[in-house]
Order: C-alpha cells, then sequence, then structure tokens
C-alpha cells in the first residue's frame, strides 16, 4: 500500500521557508500571491495489512513533530 | 566527577564538550557511541554535544532523539540525572520529549555564528548556580535552527516555574520571548543553543562558559 503523508507547519506557526519563498515570487514579477506555506511530503510503501492506528503512530512518534506540525495521510 | 558524551553520527562538538568536561572535572569523559543501550555506571552528567546529527534530515534532532541511547538517557534523566544538551543537543531534547517545545529554523533564514550577549534568567539551577541571576553574560552561537517555539501557555508556564535559564540580551534567531536556554520541570535536564563549552578559557576570548561546568561539579559532587 502506497501512502503520501503531508507534514505541514500548524496555523500561527511561523514559516521563516514560506516567507522566503513569497518573497522570492515577488521578486520575479509574480504578483496576487497573498500567503506561501512550504511543508514536506513522505511516500511511503507499507504492508497491505497496516492499519491506520499505526501509521497515526508513525506519524506521531517521528514524521511530524505535533509541537509545531500537522500531518495528514493520503491513501495513493 | 565521572561524565559521558553522546556521540551521534554527525556530532562534530562533541571533542569540544569533552575537552571543557576534563578541564573542570579532571577526569575524561566516556564517549559512548549513539548505538549503545546503555549509559556507563557511576556517572554524575550526561552531555549531548553540538553538530548535525543524520545531516538534520527530517528536522534538526530527529533521527538522533530516536536512537537506542536515548532510550537510556530518558529513563537517566526521569530519575534525575542531570542532562546538558548544547545545540544540537537541545534540538535532540525537545524532539525526544524531555524538554518542551521546538528549535525551528532561524527567522532570517541565516546561519548564525558569533558571540551573543546571554541574561542569566535563573541562577538556581544545577547549572547556573555559578552566575548571578540577571547577569550578562557571553557565550558563542552557531545554528541554522535555533529560533525557539511554544505556545503562548507552554511559554507562560515555563517563565511562571522559572525554567527559562537563559536569554539572548537582543535579537539573535526569533526566539520566542528570547529564550537561549530551557530547564526541564525537575530542573535536572538543560537544553541550550549557545556553546559554553567553547568559551572556558582566555584564549577563548572568556570564560564565561566555565561557572557553568564547575557549578555542575559542584552541585552534583565530585
Amino acid at each position: 500500500m502506497k501512502l503520501r503523508i503531508f507534514v505541514t507547519l500548524k496555523p500561527g506557526v511561523l514559516d521563516p521557508q514560506g516567507k522566503a519563498i513569497h518573497k522570492a515570487l515577488g521578486g520575479l514579477g509574480f504578483e496576487g500571491v497573498n500567503d506561501v506555506r512550504a511543508g514536506k511530503l513522505i511516500e511511503m510503501d507499507v504492508a497491505d495489512a497496516t492499519d491506520d492506528a499505526a501509521i497515526d503512530d508513525m506519524c506521531k512518534k517521528l514524521l511530524a513533530n505535533t509541537v509545531i506540525e500537522n500531518f495528514r495521510v493520503e491513501r495513493v | 566527577m565521572k561524565t559521558a558524551v553522546i556521540v551521534f553520527p554527525g556530532s562534530n562538538c562533541d571533542r569540544d564538550i569533552a575537552v571543557a568536561l576534563e578541564a573542570v572535572t579532571g577526569v575524561k569523559p566516556a564517549m559512548v557511541w549513539h548505538g549503545e543501550s546503555e549509559l556507563p555506571a557511576g556517572i554524575g552528567l550526561v552531555a549531548l554535544p553540538g553538530g548535525f546529527s543524520y545531516g538534520d534530515y527530517l528536522r534538526s534532532g530527529a533521527v538522533a532523539a530516536r536512537s537506542a541511547i536515548m532510550r537510556a538517557v530518558v529513563a537517566a534523566a526521569d530519575k534525575g540525572l542531570p542532562v546538558l544538551g548544547i545545540c544540537n543537543g537541545f534540538q535532540v531534547l525537545t524532539e525526544a520529549g524531555l524538554l518542551p517545545g521546538a528549535l525551528m529554523r532561524n527567522e532570517g533564514l541565516d546561519f548564525v555564528c558569533r558571540e551573543v550577549k546571554l541574561t542569566v534568567d535563573n541562577a538556581q539551577s544545577a547549572f547556573t548556580s555559578r552566575y548571578a541571576a540577571g547577569e550578562e553574560i557571553v557565550i558563542p552561537v552557531a545554528h541554522h535552527d535555533g529560533n525557539y517555539f511554544a505556545d503562548q501557555d507552554t511559554l507562560d508556564r515555563i517563565e511562571g516555574e522559572g525554567r527559562v535559564a537563559f536569554r539572548y540580551a537582543g535579537q539573535v534567531n526569533g526566539s520566542a520571548r528570547d529564550i537561549a536556554g530551557v530547564l526541564n520541570a525537575g530542573g535536572n535536564v538543560l537544553g541550550m543553543m549557545p556553546h559554553p563549552e567553547r568559551r572556558i578559557e582566555a584564549a577563548h576570548g572568556g570564560d564565561d562558559g566555565r561557572r557553568l561546568f564547575e557549578g555542575l561539579l559542584e552541585t552534583v559532587g565530585a
């Protein structure tokens, strides 16, 4: 089973990387960009028997730092 | 006092902290590889050094915090053993859940490598007893991910409990409330971004870091 795990900064947590990207887009002349937030995409291939609880556990114990990040799991 | 320094793949201040600990305690620290599952017996301090463990992959300190030796470090910390995490060591301590908050990319995105002024907020911990409360000291920093973040409730709580050990005297990396070093609830775990081990003798340009180790030696015992 293939998974795509999106790890994003929680709302309200400052994202210096997103800000830099935003500024660079402005520098290239792109207008109308209101905000940019950068995150991570982690693609995994796991055994079909892997249950939701185990996937949730992997996200909370390692893939995301829940102090600053949210995660969302998508089954491909 | 016997001490141990944990060495992760990518640690690069492990020798610096070993030299500082030996200079103050007179005993060469045990260098403990991250794959070990037990700490040496009879130690009075575990130090987690600066560096770029696992190349900062995923998040700074994230992978190191899940290494075998960290289970032993967490268990020992829970029993009251002093643990000092410097720079990447601080990041590892937050990722391991021994300290609250997280260390994010510096606000200005730059790697900051220079001497900074710190104020000592709590001069009563095992780590800071040789400083005076409110004293200004100079210690170098060298980091990319030193921007301390915690939610407002957590910040209020750690400030209320006197758990901010050091603050930056000026803006350095965007840290919430200028926090540079944090203690755990028991006061036996300290994480700090500045490098006291790089400031222990006159040849370093000053020795403001030395008193941290001297204080520990005095508090924890010879």
